[in-house]
């Protein structure tokens, strides 16, 4: 089946821990040994206390929605997805924020708020890549 | 020495001499970027009453390094600049220029820009970051407007911002470009109007959004004593200040509080001696309507959530207490990219009193802010037409 988003290019070494866990339906986050700040994206170096000691925990995958946009037309040549689309800003539990879609809503800003909470739900691609993507949750 | 006496010796060090466009600005499929960069530093050398030849200090931001720069002109400068952090590249640069300038690093600076950004005639082929490709890419992010809408739909979230004091930003500066013949949106323009226009990304309609445009712009430095002998009165550089926080837009502490914005401001209004509510003429880089709100909040000019305010008809408007971007800005002047340099040249002429229609009466301090990225770094100067106290 054709893909109608760009796969995440390229993948980088650092990362790799990341993309492998969500293959497995578990969405892994950085920790730093040495003072325990949880972040995003993966880096070598711990951003808070530059201490190199990254480690890997499981997120709970919960969050809520920090911000958000809603897509009418494409931005990247790749991207197949009917517009309108939810282009989500999620703060996790654990700390860190990503970038992602709200899925299993409807795409309209009366019923979309910052703040609402949110879940992951894991998007396969391809055998290699699935994305976090998340849901309104209860 | 403390490094603020550092930066009060750099105050009025240097002055702008010399700015202008390239020769013409706007859909330009005709010219090539090299060619919208060397009309511009030509120009504004002119401008100066400087030949090409006398410069020895290239800066510029872009696809054109400064030593491309300096060959197509045909000088083989002393210093060279290449600092690029986005669109406010060109603001950093004039104070990097200063400081240039004030060593004797150089004595003739240009800082230059040209864009074919809507034409793409002699433009490298964009390509993507591994972060952007690897994080953001796979959810449909791309362009400017993807970003930027995260920073303005928490804003509204928090402090309850509207769509419709965003639109005024647009109207605000229309009014402006009306009086600009260089700008390519002179028609009226109203808040319904904006409300009305195409939906691009929410919260963000085509009018909420800068132009799309190719041109270039050069300004032209020298040392306070040389600025004397220049074509045109001097404006004086008073304070210069820079700051970089982010670049992922998932990395800014406060989406709705630009902390390279109060950095550079604070620097600049501390080396210049002013407070926030000293001037009298004001250019905030205008990608998207919510962005020189949120510049006036990390500036000090305006309380958090209040930055909207300051555009309503009476205040950034013509005859208003506290003018705007009265060159029409990105949204209805021109925008082809990295717009930076367009704010100092009509900061620049106002305080030159070259404006025509549009000139605030009475202008001596202007506040020139520019952002890179989203709100991810800064640049900040003071320009006046006095040294002052």
């Amino acid at each position: 089946m054709e893909l109608d988003r760009p796969l995440p290019n390229p993948i980088t070494p650092e990362a790799r821990p990341f993309w492998d866990g969500l293959r497995e339906h578990r969405l892994m986050l950085p920790r730093c040994g040495a003072c325990g700040h949880v972040f995003f994206y993966p880096r070598v170096l711990c951003p808070r206390c530059h201490a190199r000691d990254v480690g890997w925990i499981q997120a709970s995958g919960r969050g809520t929605l920090h911000a958000f946009e809603i897509g009418y037309q494409a931005f990247n040549r790749a991207w197949k997805v009917t517009p309108p689309w939810v282009l989500a800003m999620v703060e996790l539990a654990e700390g860190p924020r990503l970038l992602s879609n709200l899925v299993n809503v409807e795409p309209d800003p009366k019923a979309i708020r910052c703040d609402m909470p949110v879940r992951v739900v894991f998007h396969r691609l391809t055998d290699e890549i699935t994305l976090p993507l998340f849901e309104p949750a209860p | 020495m403390s490094a603020a006496a550092d930066l009060r010796a750099l105050r009025n060090a240097a002055c702008i001499v010399g700015v202008d466009e390239s020769d013409e600005i706007g859909n330009l499929p005709h010219k090539s970027q090299l060619t919208l960069h060397l009309e511009a530093v030509a120009n504004a050398v002119r401008d100066a009453g400087l030949r090409i030849s006398d410069v020895d200090g290239i800066f510029t931001a872009g696809q054109h390094s400064p030593a491309l720069l300096g060959e197509a002109l045909g000088i083989t400068p002393r210093y060279v600049d290449g600092t690029s952090v986005g669109g406010c590249s060109f603001i950093i640069e004039v104070g990097h220029a200063v400081a240039a300038l004030h060593h004797g690093l150089c004595d003739v600076a240009v800082v230059s820009h040209g864009e074919s950004g809507r034409s793409g005639v002699g433009v490298s082929p964009r390509r993507d970051t591994s972060l952007t490709g690897q994080y953001e890419a796979p959810f449909g992010f791309g362009g400017a407007p993807t970003f930027f809408g995260m920073l303005t739909t928490r804003h509204m979230h928090v402090y309850g911002t509207t769509l419709e004091q965003w639109a005024q930003v647009a109207v605000s500066t229309r009014r402006w470009a009306m009086l600009n013949p260089k700008a390519l949106r002179r028609e009226p323009l109203t808040v319904a109007d904006v409300l009305a226009s195409r939906p691009v990304v929410y919260p963000f309609n085509v009018l909420n959004i800068c132009l799309v445009t190719d041109a270039g712009g050069a300004v032209v430095l020298t040392r306070a004593d040389r600025a004397r002998d220049c074509a045109k009165p001097p404006v004086y550089v008073r304070g210069v200040g820079e700051g970089t926080e982010h670049v992922m837009v998932t990395q800014m502490r406060d989406l709705t509080f630009s902390e390279a914005t109060r950095l550079a401001g604070g620097k600049a209004f501390r080396m210049a001696g002013v407070g926030p509510h000293d001037f009298d003429h004001v250019m905030l880089y205008d990608a998207f309507t919510s962005g020189p709100p949120l510049m006036l909040e990390a500036l000090g000019l305006a309380g958090r959530g209040e930055g909207v305010h300051c555009f309503a008809e009476g205040r950034s408007t013509p005859g208003g207490s506290l003018p705007i971007n009265t060159n029409g800005g990105g949204l209805s002047y021109t925008h082809s990219g990295m717009y930076g340099i367009f704010p100092i040249i009509e900061a620049t002429r106002q305080l030159r009193g070259e404006c025509g229609a549009r000139q605030v009466p009475g202008v001596r301090l202007s506040l020139v802010n520019g952002m890179g990225g989203m709100l991810s770094a800064a640049g900040t100067l003071v320009l006046s037409n006095e040294v002052g106290s």
